[in-house]
């Protein structure tokens, strides 16, 4: 390998916005997440909750969703919500593919943050529960001041999981004609396939660089906020 | 903690007003539905044409059939080709040689660190780069690996898990009836290392089949391409897309239940703690 072979691999970050691809992965992700997180805590609490209908309707949405490929439901919000139906969620052509893209990862999502929340429900001991019926709490209180406080604190390690894997699962966009970097790196090696191997090691670094990390920051955090029982 | 702590058993006036809440509840979910349905039926989604195709044989014979067979295709190779990854790399993280150790677990890492969909992309590209294969075959061989060195990676992490989860006994028995280190791994714990974690294996394989829909973009005929030229030609993609993922949840679920039965069944046989989740990073895992 001589110099000219890398100069020309690194010539590649000139023509290719290698960056601006992760930071829309990025972008992606911190959107999806924070919807995914309400969605799925409303999900976790109808989950809960004493009303069997809502209880029903929340399991059944993360039968549903919890079993359909991603790919598919991506594929669902531009073909379908935004081709035949007509949904609309932006007037700019990137954005709305973007904003579909975020729609699809959060409905996905938010099933198994709803999932890591009800795991983290079961980490509070009943006698939890019991005190905040003894001194009188009704449910929605009682969930509010003293189970769910609790439940998120002991679910930090499995929502740190759906984190690292909504990460890596905003690649899937591409399915939806999101400019992000699973799309950049099929373009650079369909236009420079004799540094094949740079190229995916780039990306494939770069996914390391923001994953690892969060999952040491997210077992940090869990060590740190775990309720000391 | 049991579902009935959070709140009382519902004497009569909670009864009662349990009813209405249901009702209310009932009233907005069926609303949601019934809205939904509403907006489809004015954009003429809800016309017999667009949905009865699939009650006849010919889009099941001509697409949906062949593609749910290429997705079963890879899903089994890359089963077995990641179970094999899997026990290899779980074994090499819990091997007596430290440099087998952290080699083991830098594949590891790397592997559960890289998109599935970069790793599709970059074999479906490579190998054809080294045109060692047949043009046609080189899809299904990328989705298969792409699946193996991810979810493979996964096992390992699951067999090691399981491993560290059994009880200290078990290997000091196998070791003071004269096992070495390697017999008593390969024949009393890693056996019920998997026995253990067979909810979380299955859970894995769930993971599988709904990955291989990432071969769609890579050009892969499975269930999803099939369903989307199929909605294409006829003009139904909406329709296409949702019986394509009712296949889906339909064999997922059967597959998941399946898999509650086996545990309950063959959990009693083991020493070892069933955990139902996968882990999913070391890093979080890692004691």
């Amino acid at each position: 390998m001589d110099d000219g072979y890398l100069e020309q691999f690194l010539s590649l970050f000139d023509q290719f916005d290698v960056l601006g691809a992760f930071w829309v992965n990025i972008q992606l992700t911190f959107w999806a997440a924070l919807l995914s997180l309400v969605l799925g805590t409303v999900l976790a609490v109808m989950r809960i909750s004493p009303v069997p209908s809502l209880r029903w309707a929340g399991s059944t949405y993360v039968t549903l969703l919890r079993n359909t490929p991603l790919t598919i439901i991506i594929v669902f919000c531009v073909l379908g919500l935004w081709g035949q139906l007509g949904v609309q969620l932006s007037p700019d052509f990137q954005t709305n593919f973007f904003r579909l893209a975020v729609v699809g990862l959060s409905v996905y999502h938010a099933a198994f943050v709803c999932e890591a929340l009800r795991s983290g429900v079961n980490t509070v001991p009943v006698g939890q529960a019991e005190a905040a019926r003894a001194l009188g709490l009704g449910f929605w209180p009682a969930a509010r001041l003293v189970i769910l406080p609790q439940a998120f604190r002991g679910a930090i390690a499995p929502l740190g999981n759906v984190l690292i894997a909504l990460t890596k699962n905003s690649t899937v966009a591409a399915a939806g004609s999101v400019a992000e970097a699973s799309g950049l790196m099929l373009t650079m090696i369909e236009f420079r396939p004799d540094v094949i191997l740079l190229i995916f090691f780039t990306f494939a670094s770069g996914f390391v660089l923001i994953v690892v990390p969060l999952g040491l920051a997210t077992t940090a955090l869990s060590r740190r906020l775990a309720v000391a029982r | 903690m049991s579902q009935t702590v959070l709140f009382d058993a519902p004497g009569p006036r909670a009864r009662r007003r349990m009813v209405w809440v249901n009702v209310a509840a009932t009233v907005v979910v069926a609303g949601i539905g019934v809205w939904v349905l509403a907006r489809l039926g004015a954009k003429g989604q809800l016309e017999a044409a667009l949905w009865t195709p699939f009650l006849t044989p010919d889009p099941w014979v001509d697409y949906l059939l062949p593609g749910l067979a290429s997705t079963l295709k890879a899903a089994a190779i890359a089963i077995v080709t990641s179970a094999v990854f899997g026990l290899v790399f779980g074994l090499g993280r819990l091997s007596a040689s430290r440099a087998v150790r952290a080699v083991s677990g830098a594949v590891v890492e790397f592997f559960r660190a890289v998109p599935v969909l970069l790793m599709m992309i970059f074999f479906w590209l490579g190998l054809a780069r080294l045109q060692l294969l047949e043009p046609r075959d080189l899809p299904l061989v990328a989705v298969v690996l792409g699946l193996t060195f991810y979810n493979g990676s996964v096992f390992a992490e699951l067999v090691r898990s399981g491993v560290h989860g059994l009880p200290r006994g078990q290997r000091e028995a196998a070791l003071a009836v004269g096992l070495r280190r390697a017999q008593s791994l390969r024949l009393v714990e890693v056996p019920q290392a998997l026995i253990a974690m067979l909810p979380a294996i299955a859970s894995q394989l769930v993971v599988i089949l709904k990955d291989t829909a990432l071969g769609s973009i890579i050009t892969y005929p499975e269930l999803l391409d099939a369903a989307r030229r199929l909605g294409s030609g006829q003009g139904n993609i909406l329709q296409s897309l949702i019986v394509a993922a009712l296949v889906f949840i339909v064999i997922n679920y059967a597959l998941t239940r399946f898999a509650g039965l086996l545990a309950g069944r063959v959990g009693r046989r083991t020493a070892g703690r069933a955990r139902a989740e996968a882990p999913s990073l070391a890093v979080t895992t890692d004691r």
